[in-house]
């Protein structure tokens, strides 16, 4: 009997050619103690064969509950209370463990954001591959490894024969998510969900990655759920879209329809707040969407988006539950919007304010042939021979004051361990950094006097460590003041506190809570209000919005700006992301394995002549614009280590104009700095007549 | 690793040094000697006469001299008695008076003689030492299997009835002392009060060991150990379980049973190898109770019978043995945690 259904299902299975995933109406909820907490509600969507759906939307609008509910593995406190999850018109909601075990990983197989921690410590690479068809199909160990060699050539990772035995930990972040992928694809599924798989990852990675999933998808012919926080990601992945936000889709259509004729204002209030090219801080500054995201157990009655919309009409968006409507004369486009008729979508934003230029004062902090050198030893037990990691090499710039100079690079390219020197909590090993003509590179941080360290202050990456947990946050900010020597009394450090909570832009009563009560946004405003307690001439900010959801990003980016134009403050802005970087610096830094390949105004540095790492890095950037056409420029092979440079130019290896040069110039010696034009200077043996022939990575059609 | 592993012996040269010491000090405080003359020679002595015979002893040098000589560095007194005999601490001990070496100590594999057995203390500590690791033997045989079963069968499942009653359990073990469970079992297992199944005494395990003799010594000490290892390794296990990367088997496909046992055992295991290595030493303590209390002379009980009868040679003997058992076993230990686990580096 058993046989017989199996054998029906089969049949069911070759002659299927309905949507490979179809959801409708699905609700999941968390139950606690407390109360039940909804975290995705009357959820639609459909994927057709070969069809890549993006689903985006901020932490916390329950895109991944959404990957985890078509798993089917929601915890013990999560259970679907609503609506059917059809896998080829099999309701996955009703299977028994022993059916779900047959389609998880052999039908839907699932890609993580975490590489490393996806990834069993203990067990070879091999083994984890050949798992899957062992267990799926029934073969042996034989004809695994066999099929494991097969796809993790496929996913063009060099030397699969290594990689099958090494372990996850001896694998670099970008291989690690290539093994994650091949594991998917081990035994052909016909539905990857991708939750995240480039959040980690640089992007030079990210963009091999992603080129490698598209390809990938189209020779398995395998659909795909990609979830991510990056518009430009899914512009660049998927054929249809859907946004979330608090738990519901509240748009979905194809990627044109919704990136060019969006119907639903939360959409548009996202694109808005995003650095798109054309954005800039002075004369068309982001728009930040107000207020904050509702938490589950607080949504409001009606439409979700409605206390920040600002096309709300209240009586009428708040009434009840609002369903999606169809928007006409367009295929499978849809909306989760009363008004959306009746707004006028082609309206141009009202103009924000614009401000002045900031003028760029006298030289402040001066870097010169700065270098930090590190010795590690190798060897399971310690002792073996030491080697010497170069994370900075010949460091020279200059910084002017109320400049944002933003330092980009991947990681491991030595940008950390720049500000770690500048703060003094390293020494550099030579060279000078000059701040305000005072020598400050051998001097830790301990030696400083107060004046030098309140003048040179910090925004951390992470808000969510960086603040005491068990103290509250005025209490942060008042110690900061203290330690600064700032006020002469306890009143007075209090009321400077609440000055300062004013210029970041927090209620006053904020002072009197804990930072667990806050949100990420507000958090990272704490920190920024400690950086500036002493009266801060630079600020350091490494990647401070990196950690934050795009509506914030804009916030704080713009937080930052106008307490740089109130205070004349230098900012040196490091990051990854070249978006934002265009947006807000007047002068970027490019930095490779510890050198500085490029130093130029923004304008410079983003059009051509570029050097030809700043090229490749213009590239991989996923831009959410469907106008932008970019050159693909896929770098090969991974960051070589630091402690092993490639002799010579040390982006040779991976350079994809080294041919231009003469002589194998580029392998025997490091290029000197070359004066482009006015302060625009790149480390390359290019000649002139190369450089002037390189085009232009992005282009914006029809401008 | 040659390195790491001299430089851990280095520390343990000169943790056994320090602490030796501090034993040979607190042995040796003048009420101790004057017991042991009373001991030694008549229990009527005057104090005059105590007095004169710790000196004719050698025992009246300066504490320094005497732990030089214990270790077998400084050379050992000498004296000529009033009768003209030549007396000394390695004259004593020599078959050949006359050509008696000029050193007897630690270094010269001389480890004295006990006061309470009248043997050679090496040969004491050989034997005993023996008997006792028969015992731990038997305990860990017991002991780490139960342990690991029970915490990996407790964690697995975060929470289930299978979870909550191991746990009970375990802790229900831990909290129990030796003393107290020792005594339960000899009363309720092993006399007329309850179920007389064991028989025997552990006494006679010593020549001839039988599931019925030595069962109950066993149990006693690994019943401690089995709750708190179990303990770890459930904690290390639900942590293990909660990983992303069991997830991703779980969603591989992999049945419950395999994630268990080829995706989560050897991590959960990490952790407590280092607290099952760290048994060893605690067991050695735990035997002084159990063997004191089922009179198996071991280590345990050799070790009480010398602290209570104040026999300085073969407490400073045993302390020695005591620390090298446990710095050996960190250092198995350590070198292990490296083997298990393929992330970590010692430095």
């Amino acid at each position: 009997m058993v046989d017989v259904i199996a054998e029906e299902q089969k049949l069911d299975l070759d002659t299927y050619d309905g949507p490979i995933l179809e959801i409708e109406n699905l609700s999941i909820s968390f139950f606690t103690r407390l109360r039940e907490i909804p975290a995705v509600m009357d959820f639609s969507c459909t994927v057709m064969p070969g069809e890549a759906m993006g689903l985006v939307g901020e932490s916390g609008c329950g895109k991944s509950t959404v990957a985890l509910g078509v798993m089917q593995d929601l915890g013990k406190n999560g259970r679907i209370v609503g609506g059917t999850i059809k896998y080829r018109g099999r309701d996955l909601t009703h299977m028994t463990s022993e059916e779900l075990r047959h389609i998880r990983g052999k039908e839907i197989a699932m890609i993580y954001q975490e590489p490393m921690a996806s990834l069993n410590p203990a067990m070879r690479i091999g083994r984890q591959l050949m798992e899957v068809p062992m267990i799926h199909e029934g073969i042996g160990a034989n004809e695994a490894r066999k099929r494991a060699l097969e796809v993790v050539t496929d996913v063009r990772l060099p030397d699969p024969a290594r990689i099958l035995d090494a372990f996850p930990h001896q694998l670099s972040g970008g291989q690690q998510q290539r093994i994650v992928i091949a594991m998917a694809l081990m035994s052909k599924p016909s539905l990857l969900i991708l939750d995240e798989p480039t959040t980690a990852l640089d992007v030079t990675v990210e963009a091999a990655v992603v080129d490698l999933v598209k390809d990938l998808g189209k020779k398995y012919g395998t659909s795909m759920l990609f979830i991510s926080h990056n518009l430009g990601l899914v512009l660049e992945t998927c054929n249809r879209l859907c946004v979330m936000y608090s738990g519901e889709a509240v748009e979905t259509g194809s990627i044109k329809s919704v990136f060019d004729m969006m119907q639903h204002p939360y959409t548009q209030a996202l694109f808005r707040s995003i650095p798109l090219p054309g954005a800039d801080k002075n004369a068309a500054p982001l728009v930040a969407i107000p207020g904050n995201f509702p938490l589950p157990h607080e949504r409001p009655q009606g439409c979700n988006f409605g206390p920040r919309c600002e096309y709300f009409e209240a009586g009428r968006c708040d009434a009840g539950d609002i369903p999606m409507f169809d928007v006409p004369q367009d295929d499978r486009h849809e909306t989760r919007c009363l008004r959306f008729s009746e707004i006028d979508w082609n309206k141009p934003r009202e103009k924000s304010v614009t401000t002045e230029k900031t003028e760029v004062g006298k030289v402040v902090l001066k870097m010169e042939d700065l270098k930090k050198y590190y010795e590690v030893s190798s060897g399971m037990f310690g002792g073996g021979n030491t080697k010497v990691v170069k994370a900075n090499e010949t460091l020279s710039f200059e910084a002017r004051e109320g400049e944002t100079l933003a330092i980009v690079g991947e990681s491991g390219c030595g940008k950390s361990t720049f500000a770690k020197v500048l703060m003094g909590l390293e020494t550099a090993t030579s060279g000078q950094i000059l701040l305000y003509n005072q020598d400050i590179q051998d001097t830790p941080i301990e030696h400083r006097s107060t004046d030098t360290v309140s003048s040179v202050q910090m925004v951390f990456q992470n808000p969510f460590d960086t603040l005491n947990p068990s103290m509250t946050v005025g209490r942060q900010i008042i110690r900061a003041l203290e330690i600064f020597g700032e006020g002469n009394s306890d009143q007075e450090r209090r009321d400077r506190m609440l000055e300062l909570l004013d210029l970041v832009k927090l209620p006053r009563e904020f002072g009197d809570r804990m930072p667990r009560q806050l949100s990420g946004g507000q958090k990272q405003r704490v920190g920024i209000a400690r950086a500036f307690a002493g009266g801060a001439k630079i600020v350091v900010a490494d990647e401070p919005v990196s950690a934050l959801d795009v509506s914030v990003q804009a916030a704080v980016t713009d937080l930052l700006m106008e307490i740089q134009r109130q205070n004349q403050t230098t900012l040196l802005f490091i990051s990854h992301d070249l978006s934002i970087v265009r947006y807000l610096a007047d002068r970027v830094m490019v930095m490779y394995l510890g050198h500085v390949v490029e130093i130029g105004s923004t304008d410079d540095v983003f059009a051509p002549p570029y050097h030809p790492y700043t090229e490749a890095l213009l590239s991989a950037v996923p831009i959410a614009d469907t106008r932008v056409k970019k050159k693909r420029i896929v770098l090969e092979g991974d960051i070589p280590s630091a402690m092993n440079p490639p002799p010579g130019c040390p982006f040779q290896t991976r350079c994809r104009w080294k041919s231009e040069v003469p002589g194998g110039l580029c392998e025997k010696e490091v290029p000197p700095m070359v004066d482009l034009s006015t302060g625009h200077q790149i480390k390359c043996h290019l000649s002139a007549d190369v450089l002037d022939q390189m085009e232009p990575v992005i282009e914006i059609v029809g401008e | 690793m040659l390195m790491f592993i001299l430089r851990r012996i280095l520390t343990m040269l000169l943790t056994a040094f320090c602490l030796t010491f501090i034993v040979f000090y607190l042995t040796n405080l003048p009420p101790n000697l004057e017991k042991l003359a009373k001991t030694e020679a008549s229990a009527r002595m005057t104090d005059a006469e105590v007095e004169s015979w710790i000196e004719r002893n050698g025992y009246g040098q300066p504490l320094i001299v005497r732990y030089g000589e214990w270790l077998g560095v400084a050379p050992g007194w000498t004296n000529v008695e009033a009768n003209g005999t030549l007396r000394g601490r390695c004259v004593d001990r020599a078959e050949d008076r006359e050509n008696a070496a000029r050193f007897c100590g630690l270094l010269q594999g001389d480890w004295g003689t006990s006061t309470v057995f009248r043997n050679p203390v090496s040969e004491i500590i050989a034997t005993r030492l023996g008997l006792t690791g028969i015992l731990m033997f038997w305990v860990m045989v017991l002991m780490v299997p139960s342990a690991l079963l029970i915490g990996v069968m407790a964690g697995m499942r975060e929470g289930s009835r299978l979870d909550r009653s191991l746990s009970t359990f375990s802790i229900a073990t831990t909290a129990t002392p030796e003393y107290v469970s020792g005594v339960f079992f000899i009363v309720f297992l092993a006399s007329n009060a309850g179920v007389q199944i064991f028989k025997g005494t552990a006494t006679s395990a010593m020549d001839n060991i039988t599931f019925e003799n030595f069962f109950l010594p066993v149990l006693t000490i690994a019943l401690y150990g089995i709750g708190y290892i179990a303990r770890m390794t459930r904690a290390s296990m639900t942590e293990v379980m909660t990983a992303q990367y069991i997830r991703t088997a779980r969603l591989k496909g992999v049945s419950f049973r395999n994630v268990v046992l080829k995706h989560a055992l050897r991590n959960a295991l990490i952790a407590p190898f280092t607290v099952i290595m760290l048994q060893f030493p605690w067991l050695l303590n735990g035997v002084v109770i159990v063997e004191t209390l089922f009179n198996y002379k071991g280590f345990g009980w050799t070790l009480v019978q010398a602290a209570s009868n104040n026999d300085i040679e073969l407490l400073l003997a045993c302390s020695v043995v005591a620390v090298f058992v446990v710095l050996v076993t960190q250092l198995i230990s350590d070198i292990g945690y490296v083997f298990l686990n393929p992330r970590i580096r010692i430095a």
